[in-house]
C-alpha cells in the first residue's frame, strides 16, 4: 500500500518534493483514512520536526509524529499501529480494517443545519453486524403521557450558561463602561446615567440518547415521546438512539406533529428491538467530530438498562470520554425503579466513577422529573451509591 | 521563529532534559522532544495530562532553562478578553478630559492601556514564557479568542490596531482534559500527553525535590504511590503529593516515629479525599510493607 502511494507522489507533474518525503506523507493519508484529522499545517510541522530531530532513530519520527500531528490519547494506540504498519511495513493496516469493519453503522438523519452533510456510514451494510443485531420496524403509541408537563417546563428548567455576548440592560447588570464613557465623552465631559450590561444566557443543550435494545423494548415507546417533547421545547436538543447501530432522530423529531414525527423516527432507524451494543454505539457517536460537538458542553442523558454484554472496556472508555466532554453525564436505567437495585455489574460498576447521575428510568414520568430537575447540583453517583451501599450494610 | 536565541542554547532534545535536571525538573525524553520541538518550531506547546504530573511545572522549568519572565493566565469558567487581553482605564481616560477641558487629548494612548496576560507577554521587549494554565476550565469562545493569538502572536485592539510581538513569546497551554480542546487549538500546537512518571523517574524527582530525603525512602514512596494511583480513586496523588509525602514521613521518621508508622501517619498528606482514605485504610499496611521490603532477599 504505502508502495503504491509513494509512486503516486512521483508521479505527480510538478511536485518538487523529495522522495524522502513520501513516506512521511504516506503516513499522513493513512492517519487521514483512518479518522485522523491532520491539517496541511500540521504536515509541514511533522517533516520541519522530523528534519530538526535528525532523525536519528524510528522512535525519533514517532515522536515528531506525536509532537506534531497531537492524536488524542484515547486514540495514541491505533495510532502507534498506523505508524508501525506503514514505517515497518508489519501489516497491521489490514488488521485494523477488519476491526473497523466491526463499527457500529452511523445513521444520521442529517436535518437543516445538516442538509449538505452526506449520510455517514462506515460500513456499507449490516452483513458484518454481530450476530445480536436485529433489525426491524416499529410503531409507536402516542398517548399523552408525561411529555406534556415536559413540553410546557423544560425551556425554563434546563441549566443555563453565560456565552460570551453581552446584552445591553436597564438593572442588574455591570456598568457599561464603553458605552457609558462614549456618553460621557459625547455629553462634553458631563456625567451622565450609566449604562449597564450583562452576560448573555442560554439553556445547555440536551443530549437523549435512548437505548433501544430488545431489554428496553417497554420503556421505548415513552422515551420517544419524551424525546419528541423535548425537541419541540428546546430547540437545541439532540435525540439519537442507540442499540446494534447508532441513529441520528433529531430531525424526524423536529415534526410538530407528534404522531407524524414518531412515524418518521420509527422509518429512520433500523434495529429497533435489537441486540445490545452499548460501548460500540457510544465509540462510534465518539468518532463523529460533529456528534463530539453536540456533546461538547451539554447535558447528556443515557437511557438505557447499561446491560452492555461482554468486554464493557469500550463502555467504560466511551463513557469517560463523555464525562470529559459533557457539562453533566446521567445515566436513567429502568432497574433503577427497584429499591433493591445496586450498580453492581461489572460494566455498571466500571461507568459509575464518571456518572453525575444514576436515576431511576423506568417510566416516562420518573425520567421526565429527572430532566426537569437538571437544573439543580448533581450528586455524583459513585459518592450516591457509595453512600447507598454503606447504608445497605454492603 | 519562537526562540532564535533559545536554540542555541537547546540543541537537541538531550539537551533539554539536561537542562530540566538542573533546574530540578526530571523530564523523560518524550517531553524534553516536545519542548524541543515547540520551541525550535516555534509553536505553542500543549500539555495535557491527568493532574498532579507536572504540566505546569514544566512551564516553569521551561522559563527558568531558557531564563524567561513567566507570565501565567489562569483560566476559569467565564474568562474573557478584558481578563486575559486587555483593558481601557476608564478613570484615568475621563481624568485626562477633565484635565484637557478644551484641549483635544488622545485617550487611547499607552498610559490608559492596562496590560492583561497575552498583551503584556507581546509588548514585553524581552521574549517571555506565558503558561495558559487549565485551558480546559475556559469557555470555548475563549478558546476561539486565542486562535489569533496562537497562529500569528498577535493581537487586534479595536482602537490601535494589531500588536504584534517583537519577540513572540513561548507559549505553554496545560489541560487536565476535563473536556475536550477544539481542534483548530490543538492544530495549532506541538503536543505532549504527560502521564505519571515510572518508578525510577518518580524516585528521581521525589530525591530532587524533597528537602532531606533518603534515596531508600525515596524509592519506598514512589513504589507506595505507584500502587495506590493503580487503585480506583476520587483523587489519584499527584507528583507534589508524593514529594510531599516523603517529605512529611522522614520529619516524622527523625522525630521518632519508626518507618512503616511514619508513612501512615502522613497519609493525609498524600491522599486528600477522605473516601479515598477510606477506601486505600485496609490495604495500606500491606503496601507500605511491600514497599519497604521491596529488594531485600
Amino acid at each position: 500500500m504505502g508502495q503504491a502511494v509513494t509512486a503516486d507522489h512521483q508521479s505527480q507533474p510538478g511536485s518538487r518534493l523529495p522522495r524522502e518525503c513520501a513516506p512521511f506523507l504516506d503516513f499522513v493519508q493513512t492517519l487521514r483514512r483512518h479518522g485522523f484529522s491532520v491539517a496541511p499545517d500540521q504536515t509541514v510541522s511533522f517533516l520541519a520536526a522530523v528534519a530538526l530531530l535528525g532523525p536519528k532513530s524510528m522512535e525519533h519520527i514517532r515522536r515528531a509524529a506525536i509532537a506534531t500531528l497531537a492524536p488524542p490519547i484515547d486514540r495514541q494506540a491505533a495510532f502507534d499501529a498506523l505508524f508501525r504498519a506503514v514505517f515497518f511495513g508489519k501489516g497491521r493496516v489490514a488488521a485494523m480494517r477488519n476491526e473497523d469493519e466491526e463499527e457500529t453503522v452511523v445513521k444520521d438523519g442529517g436535518g437543516a443545519e445538516a442538509a449538505a452533510e452526506p449520510l455517514l456510514e462506515q460500513e456499507k451494510s449490516g452483513a458484518h453486524a454481530s450476530a445480536t443485531e436485529r433489525l426491524s420496524t416499529r410503531a409507536f403509541d402516542d398517548t399523552e403521557n408525561a411529555s406534556g408537563a415536559l413540553q410546557r417546563h423544560l425551556p425554563d428548567a434546563l441549566p443555563r450558561r453565560r456565552t460570551f455576548r453581552h446584552l445591553r440592560t436597564r438593572s442588574k447588570g455591570m456598568v457599561d463602561l464603553r458605552r457609558s464613557f462614549r456618553d460621557i465623552v459625547q455629553a462634553d465631559g458631563d456625567l451622565a446615567a450609566p449604562r449597564l450590561r450583562r452576560r448573555k444566557e442560554i439553556a445547555r443543550r440536551l443530549l437523549l440518547m435512548i437505548d433501544i435494545s430488545g431489554s428496553m423494548r417497554e420503556q421505548t415507546d415513552g422515551l420517544l415521546a419524551l424525546a419528541h417533547a423535548a425537541v419541540q421545547a428546546a430547540p437545541g436538543t439532540e435525540i439519537f438512539t442507540i442499540g446494534t447501530r447508532l441513529s441520528r432522530i433529531t430531525t424526524a423529531l423536529r415534526t410538530r406533529d407528534r404522531t407524524l414525527a414518531l412515524e418518521r423516527a420509527a422509518a429512520s432507524v433500523d434495529d429497533w428491538d435489537g441486540g445490545t451494543r452499548i460501548g460500540p454505539a457510544l465509540k462510534a457517536f465518539l468518532a463523529v467530530p460533529r456528534f463530539v460537538a453536540l456533546a461538547r458542553g451539554s447535558l447528556v442523558v443515557l437511557a438505557s438498562d447499561g446491560l452492555e454484554r461482554g468486554d464493557h472496556a469500550d463502555f467504560e472508555s466511551a463513557m469517560r470520554r463523555l464525562a470529559a466532554l459533557a457539562h453533566r453525564l446521567s445515566l436513567a436505567t429502568p432497574l433503577a425503579g427497584d429499591p433493591r437495585f445496586r450498580p453492581e455489574t461489572a460494566a455498571l460498576a466500571s461507568i459509575l466513577p464518571w456518572l453525575d447521575d444514576l436515576v431511576d428510568g423506568s417510566s416516562d414520568d420518573a425520567l421526565a422529573r429527572f430532566i426537569l430537575s437538571l437544573g439543580q447540583p448533581a450528586p455524583k453517583a459513585a459518592i450516591l451509591w457509595k453512600e447507598k451501599a454503606h447504608a445497605a450494610g454492603h | 521563529m519562537g526562540g532564535e536565541a533559545a536554540s542555541d542554547v537547546l540543541s537537541s532534545p538531550e539537551a533539554v532534559a539536561e537542562r530540566f535536571g538542573h533546574c530540578r525538573y526530571i523530564a523523560d525524553e518524550p517531553l524534553a522532544t516536545a519542548v524541543f520541538l515547540a520551541i525550535r518550531l516555534g509553536k505553542p506547546l500543549l500539555l495535557e495530562g491527568v493532574p498532579g504530573a507536572g504540566k505546569t511545572e514544566a512551564a516553569k522549568a521551561v522559563a527558568e532553562i531558557l531564563g524567561r519572565d513567566l507570565i501565567r493566565l489562569q483560566c476559569y469558567e467565564g474568562i474573557d478578553a478584558q481578563h486575559a487581553l486587555y483593558e481601557w482605564n476608564y478613570q484615568r481616560q475621563l481624568l485626562a478630559i477633565r484635565q484637557a477641558k478644551k484641549a483635544e487629548t488622545d485617550i487611547y494612548e499607552d498610559r490608559f492601556l492596562i496590560e492583561r496576560p497575552l498583551l503584556r507577554s507581546l509588548r514585553n521587549p524581552a521574549q517571555t514564557v506565558l503558561l495558559v494554565d487549565e485551558i480546559d476550565r475556559s469557555d470555548h469562545e475563549f478558546e476561539a479568542l486565542l486562535l489569533e493569538y496562537l497562529s500569528d502572536f498577535q493581537i487586534s485592539i479595536p482602537e490601535r490596531g494589531t500588536v504584534r510581538a517583537g519577540e513572540p513569546p513561548i507559549v505553554i497551554l496545560t489541560s487536565n482534559r476535563t473536556r475536550e480542546l477544539a481542534e483548530a487549538l490543538r492544530r495549532r500546537c506541538v503536543y505532549h500527553w504527560i502521564a505519571y512518571p515510572d518508578l525510577a523517574r518518580e524516585t528521581a524527582i521525589i530525591l530532587a525535590r524533597a528537602a532531606d530525603v533518603a534515596e531508600k525512602t525515596a524509592a519506598a514512596v514512589a513504589r507506595a504511590v505507584s500502587t495506590i494511583r493503580s487503585r480506583p480513586l476520587a483523587k489519584p496523588p499527584g507528583i507534589s503529593e508524593a514529594v510531599e509525602w516523603a517529605n512529611a514521613a522522614t520529619v516524622l521518621e527523625k522525630t521518632g516515629s519508626p518507618w512503616p508508622e511514619a508513612f501512615r501517619r502522613a497519609i493525609g498528606v498524600l491522599l486528600k479525599d477522605e473516601e479515598d482514605l477510606a477506601y486505600m485504610q485496609e490495604e495500606l499496611p500491606r503496601i507500605l510493607e511491600e514497599s519497604l521490603t521491596w529488594g531485600r532477599p
